[in-house]
């Protein structure tokens, strides 16, 4: 079956969605993420979807979900590169993403994590 | 209203989903549809497919390109499934009988400029939208 790659950096984990995913690739990313987080530890995971032409109801509650799960994994999710077309779209569409951080770029998504996780070793101390 | 061309695309399963919004994408962007405009018809175009796929149980869209007032993109979902009892309450947002948020037609209503949903309990159902450049 068809997947999406999921590279490692260091802490983080990098998904760059370049195929329109029909629903079950969409499943497949979600639970795949979920499994590399908790086997890699990751700190964070950034999602480009500069290539997706739409974000319907279905991927939106996708990212929505990772997002989700990976918070409670004690990961940060990022999703950058959303088309200006998409997101008029997704928002008249009635979802505002609510609950993911959003980037422009994937240069700015990586500022993002790397500011949230530093953010939270300085709250935490020293033992991460 | 003048039919330019009209062609029929089945949808029985997920990849049936994504060459609907293939080919939407291409008609759209051969009428000269702006960018934001072709992103609205093929969204709401995925919403209806997944629809007529997962409560549907599968069918068919036309897709039909209209020359008169303006140039026009016209697609309709057709099914024999169980059909909508209670269309106003599926057009609220929220309202689902699945897993999904809710979103689908209600959703798919407000990225076009006509809806319209036919539905008998038990004989099926058949919403159609257009999208005007």
């Amino acid at each position: 079956m068809e997947k999406i790659p999921i590279l490692r950096m260091g802490e983080f984990l990098l998904v760059t969605i370049q195929v329109d995913m029909h629903d079950r690739l969409a499943l497949a990313l979600q639970d795949d993420l979920t499994t590399r987080i908790s086997e890699t530890g990751a700190r964070g995971v950034l999602i480009d979807i500069s290539s997706l032409e739409i974000v319907d109801s279905f991927i939106g509650r996708m990212l929505g979900n990772i997002a989700a799960m990976s918070r409670v994994l004690d990961a940060q999710t990022v999703v950058v590169g959303m088309r200006p077309a998409v997101a008029i779209t997704l928002v008249e569409l009635g979802m505002s993403l609510t609950g993911v951080k959003t980037a422009l770029n994937v240069d700015a998504g990586m500022e993002l994590l790397r500011s949230a996780v530093d953010g939270e070793r300085e709250f935490y101390g020293s033992r991460f | 209203m003048a039919v330019v061309s009209s062609e029929t695309v089945s949808v029985a399963n997920e990849t049936d989903v994504v060459t609907v919004r293939r080919r939407v994408r291409e008609v759209a962007g051969t009428l000269g549809f702006s960018l934001v405009d072709q992103t609205k018809v093929v969204t709401a175009a995925s919403e209806l497919a997944r629809n007529t796929l997962l409560h549907g149980g599968g069918g068919v869209m036309e897709l039909t390109t209209l020359n008169g007032p303006r140039l026009g993109i016209r697609l309709t979902f057709e099914d024999k499934g169980p059909g909508i009892p209670d269309i106003q309450l599926a057009l609220r947002d929220g309202f689902t009988t699945g897993s999904g948020l809710g979103l689908g037609l209600g959703g798919a209503k407000r990225l076009v400029n006509e809806f319209e949903v036919v539905s008998r309990v038990g004989e099926g159902t058949k919403v159609t939208i257009v999208r005007w450049k």
